[in-house]
């Protein structure tokens, strides 16, 4: 693709880009006064949230620009709890400036009076390249900025957890409603929005809503990153069109390194496809969740043939539920369980009616947490049963795996 | 408007009177923890639910109005 996109510019491992170099290749943003005219722009270019929930950017500058006079606040996320992603860190290090664009570019469209960037204390690379970035806009920084640390864990970059870190130090979600476009920093309205989100927003505010539309394969238009994991030769993060395929962004990344089974899209709250069933699917939210799976944070991790589905499924279920922010009955008991029962079944200890009431579990502990932490578990879960259901029968009925128990790359 | 039930997940305790006291829209999991059935609470059910309500020991249900909107379900 020819047109700038977020990747596009110098060598990614040169560090972060220079503001100059960036205003040399992309300009400047449109004025502040101009920048309300962007939500309309957003909506056009059917922008969605790259966090993983895939909610639409325009509705949620919209509900938080109503809501505000002026005093809302801008959460820029960089948190990235999940495992398999690397695209948030890697944007954040390499293309800084994109970033703060796009929170400056947010904070006045929505009437924002403070920018709080929340960044995972491990990235610590994303942390210096924004921190120097930051140095560089002086005067173009015309409100408080504070630059976050936020902790390690799965649950803290979630949107209400973020919330709540900000104000009280305690990186754990907080029932809804409200919510935190209705009250969030300091009780203010708060746009969260990914950097990878707000990156974007600074392309379609240079460019328009059309221009970002004419990339796109299929359903869903503009360009995303992919974090590809798993059994290819060089993982890593690239920046696709969506609607490219699950086979194609694999060649990207090198092929496929010998056989492969399954593949896990979305992450670890994403959801397992068998490679025969994945490999011509266009990466498109829309298109995946029509089929029950989801785009997520955009990870395609392959799972070698060689590798048990089963025992990968039960590392990430283990990892999910131990992630749980051990508030809510149903995912501190329910994940617990059937995380332990996975495990038995997976090390050929099953006991008696484990795999059955796995799959009773994961069939009831949607949407019975106060964030969707116990959802996007079980939807793994679920999808892990289907593809894998084979090896699931054989692990819980023989007691054997056939597979030879090789731990996989993917958990 | 149609009544709907919902629940404090983080004060949820697993006391269990919901499902008691409303069994045709609440039954408890494994744990002890409310399962809700979905949708609007039937006009002969509501001073049933009610009463759930007003007797969940930590205050964590709740029965509320809601407009049929489904444009609000999806975050």
């Amino acid at each position: 693709m020819t047109m700038p996109c977020l990747l596009s510019g110098p060598p990614l491992d040169a560090g972060g880009e220079r503001l100059h170099s960036q205003l040399t290749r992309l300009g400047p943003l449109p004025p502040p006064q101009r920048r309300g005219e962007v939500i309309d722009e957003l909506e056009v270019a059917g922008l969605l949230g790259r966090g993983g929930a895939g909610f639409p950017v325009a509705t949620k500058w919209r509900a938080v620009a109503g809501r505000g006079a002026g005093d809302a606040v801008v959460l820029v996320n960089g948190a990235e709890g999940e495992p398999l992603s690397h695209k948030d860190r890697l944007l954040m290090t390499s293309r800084p400036h994109l970033v703060i664009d796009g929170a400056l570019l947010a904070a006045d469209a929505v009437g924002a009076e403070e920018i709080v960037f929340y960044v995972g204390s491990d990235h610590r690379a994303a942390q210096q390249a924004l921190s120097r970035a930051l140095a560089e806009r002086g005067s173009e920084i015309t409100r408080p900025l504070r630059l976050v640390p936020s902790p390690t864990g799965y649950v803290a970059g979630e949107e209400s957890a973020a919330v709540h870190y900000v104000n009280d130090s305690v990186a754990l979600p907080v029932t809804t409603p409200p919510r935190p476009f209705e009250r969030g920093v300091r009780g203010r309205p708060t746009l969260v929005q990914n950097v990878e989100s707000l990156a974007a927003a600074a392309l379609v505010a240079r460019f328009g809503g059309a221009w970002y539309r004419s990339a796109g394969r299929e359903v869903t238009k503009g360009t995303s990153l992919v974090t590809v994991a798993g059994s290819v030769p060089r993982p890593g993060v690239v920046e696709i069109e969506l609607g490219t395929t699950v086979g194609e962004v694999t060649s990207a990344a090198g092929g496929r390194r010998g056989e492969v089974s399954a593949v896990l899209l979305g992450g670890y709250f994403g959801a397992w496809a068998g490679v025969d069933d994945a490999w011509d699917q266009p990466l498109d939210p829309a298109m995946l969740r029509a089929r029950q799976l989801t785009f997520g944070c955009g990870v395609v991790s392959l799972l070698p043939a060689g590798a048990c589905g089963v025992e990968t499924a039960a590392w990430i279920m283990e990892y999910l539920a131990s992630s749980s922010a051990q508030q809510c009955g149903p995912c501190v008991f329910g994940l617990r369980a059937i995380a332990d029962a996975t495990m038995r079944v997976a090390t050929n200890r099953a006991a008696e009616h484990d795999l059955e009431r796995i799959t009773r579990w994961s069939g009831q502990l949607a949407g019975r947490g106060a964030c969707r932490h116990p959802d996007g578990a079980v939807a793994m879960m679920r999808s892990a049963l289907g593809v894998f259901a084979d090896d699931f029968a054989v692990h819980q009925d023989n007691r054997r795996c056939l597979h030879g128990s090789m731990r996989s790359a993917v958990a | 408007m149609p009544h709907t039930l919902s629940i404090d997940r983080i004060r949820c305790d697993a006391h269990g009177m919901c499902a008691e006291l409303l069994p045709e829209r609440i039954e408890l999991d494994d744990w002890g923890y409310p399962i809700i059935r979905q949708g609007p609470i039937p006009d002969h059910l509501l001073g049933h639910a009610r009463r759930a309500v007003a007797e969940c020991p930590v205050l964590a249900l709740r029965l509320q109005q809601v407009a049929a909107n489904p444009s609000m379900r999806r975050r």
